[in-house]
């Protein structure tokens, strides 16, 4: 009796205890930093030096750091060339992805393989290896602290990933749909219209993860655009926090606003995400 | 007859094939592989002629005192990085997907999104809260251990030639746990709760449970796992240009690959930028990144037994 009374305690505490423990501290781990810096970024000088594990409160709150940031730094254009690079690139990578991925999945034409492949190397083989002659080949076509620089070196960048998981998805649409528009006359760019949108969802995966690397990256803003008229958000918020270092209000604002719309999308598409991170590891 | 159908197949060439595959297959080769190709050319050539020199970059990188040294140190604490990745990151990860993946857990999906937020944020980001929490003139870490009682191991870690590099790799650790979490994650959901069944059913704890009967399983994911932290790692520099800076202080101690060929290449303070030496750090830093690969196709994806479930 006592025995098995011990092993439903160790069950209970085995299986339901256990696993909330260490997902319950784990989370307390990866989250506390970042509450740390919003709230923080909404407290006066005194106050974030004081009672840094505060809420602000009437008498702390302060948006110093907001105004200084608004004052003295180009937020609002840094966001604008963000979204406008990454915006463009993700385009570029699933129209012109998705019809190499058709191409790749629908014909069978000597060389398949052998482009499938020669398309996937990027996949593991990073694009900062050849920053150099990125950098002149740049130069060289006069693109230079312009972000068609960086649209290019991203839309490069995502494709291998994109044509990658998108054939995955496209081979397995049923063959006859298209043979049934073949017979019907239908040509073959009307069939990949046709064809597009049944794999909504892969799309929309590819989406978001190729859309995170771009927005995050520091290494081709710095090197390929780093004129104040060129600069991304990530490329901005590095230099203006160097900049700033002793201001901690502005630091604290700075990183506050640019953690917030990754924030906000990552809250609304993280089931996508997530689904499309385990789908495509089941692979 | 076949020959007749071939000559057919000749006469109507597949044009539109060539349409949906050039603007993807002309992007990438120009703005990637022929770059790539370009910088590989470049390590070939002098710096200060452009003259063919053979492999003479290579020897200077490996054997001059000026450079060897500091490529063999940014290659040893990149090797640092890398372990401290895979015992730290990748167990961790390999804990919390066992656990996200129990049974009848409630608030699975809360976990999941929370505890992988991190790894969505830029590494600039993440760097500079660490930098701030870390900095004794804030004194959150230091309260934080006082509360604990152990305010006497408080030190300015990240200013230390000691740590700097440990706590770096920690933070980055702590940064994209959510990314073997979630490939530990998918494969262990795809297991058949039957076996798990099975072995419960002939007496074995969820320990064992989890050891003997999915961890075989997920063998695949735990080498796709280790190279894609190889590739991340030897290729990594945000986070270490963004804390550090470009010198990856205090005295190098932080200096790894990526690092090393940003400062060669576009040079800083009273160094000039060297665009061959670059190249050739590139080079090196590719031909290791293969290595993993090849190490990871060969030695690992061919050897282990994948089950079919």
């Amino acid at each position: 009796m006592q025995a098995k009374r011990g092993s439903k305690f160790s069950y209970w505490f085995g299986e339901k205890a256990v696993p909330h423990i260490v997902l319950f501290t784990y989370m307390l781990i990866a989250l506390f930093p970042i509450v740390l810096i919003l709230i923080n970024s909404f407290k006066e000088r005194k106050a974030i030096f004081k009672t840094p594990l505060a809420f602000p409160n009437a008498e702390t709150f302060s948006l110093d750091g907001y105004a200084t940031l608004m004052e003295r730094s180009n937020f609002p254009l840094y966001f604008t060339n963000s979204l406008i690079v990454t915006v463009v690139s993700i385009f570029l990578i699933l129209f012109t992805g998705a019809m190499a991925a058709y191409a790749l999945s629908e014909y069978k034409f000597r060389g398949n393989a052998i482009l499938g492949i020669y398309l996937a190397l990027g996949i593991m083989i990073p694009i900062r290896l050849g920053t150099v002659g990125i950098l002149r080949l740049m130069a060289a076509m006069g693109l230079v602290n312009t972000l068609y620089a960086l649209i290019l070196v991203y839309t490069a960048m995502g494709l291998p990933l994109a044509i990658f998981v998108l054939t995955q998805f496209m081979s397995q649409v049923p063959r006859e749909l298209k043979d049934a528009a073949r017979v019907d006359g239908a040509s073959e760019y009307r069939i990949f219209w046709l064809i597009l949108p049944m794999v909504r969802p892969a799309v929309a995966t590819v989406a978001v993860f190729v859309m995170i690397p771009i927005w995050n990256d520091l290494w081709f803003p710095l090197i390929l655009a780093n004129g104040e008229k060129t600069k991304t958000v990530t490329l901005g918020a590095q230099q203006f926090l160097g900049q700033f270092v002793s201001d901690w209000n502005a630091v604290l604002s700075s990183l506050t606003l640019a953690m917030i719309p990754v924030l906000i999308l990552y809250l609304i598409f993280s089931r996508q995400l997530i689904r499309g991170l385990t789908a495509g590891a089941v692979k | 007859m076949a020959a007749k159908t071939q000559s057919r197949a000749r006469k109507k060439f597949p044009f539109y094939i060539v349409v949906f595959l050039a603007p993807a297959t002309i992007i990438y080769t120009v703005f990637m592989i022929l770059p790539l190709i370009d910088s590989l050319r470049l390590s070939f050539l002098s710096n200060d002629n452009n003259q063919f020199i053979g492999l003479q970059n290579y020897v200077t990188l490996l054997t001059d005192p000026l450079w060897k040294d500091q490529f063999w140190n940014a290659f040893k604490n990149n090797v640092v990085f890398f372990v401290v990745h895979m015992i730290v990151q990748n167990s961790i990860g390999l804990l919390l997907a066992a656990m996200l993946t129990m049974r009848q857990l409630r608030f699975r999906s809360g976990y999941r999104t929370l505890i992988f937020m991190p790894t969505m944020l830029s590494v600039v980001i993440i760097g500079f809260i660490w930098k701030l929490i870390l900095s004794p003139l804030w004194g959150i870490s230091e309260s934080f251990l006082a509360f604990f009682g152990l305010e006497q191991f408080f030190q300015p870690w990240l200013g230390l030639e000691s740590t700097a590099l440990i706590t770096l790799a920690l933070i980055s650790v702590w940064q994209f746990i959510g990314i073997p979490m979630l490939l530990f994650y998918a494969a262990l959901i795809s297991v058949p709760y039957e076996l798990e069944e099975a072995a419960y059913v002939d007496g074995a704890n969820a320990w064992t449970t989890f050891w003997r009967v999915k961890f075989p399983l997920i063998l695949p994911t735990v080498g796709i796992v280790a190279i894609l932290t190889f590739v991340g790692n030897f290729n990594a520099f945000d986070l270490i240009y963004t804390t550090q800076g470009a010198l990856a202080g205090p005295n190098f101690s932080t200096d790894i690959m990526g690092t090393f060929f940003y400062r060669t290449f576009f040079g800083q303070q009273l160094q000039l930028g060297n665009q061959a030496m670059g190249a050739t750090i590139a080079a090196m830093m590719l031909l290791i990144i293969l290595a993993g690969v090849i190490v990871y196709l060969f030695g690992w994806q061919r050897r282990i037994t994948t089950y079919e479930v």
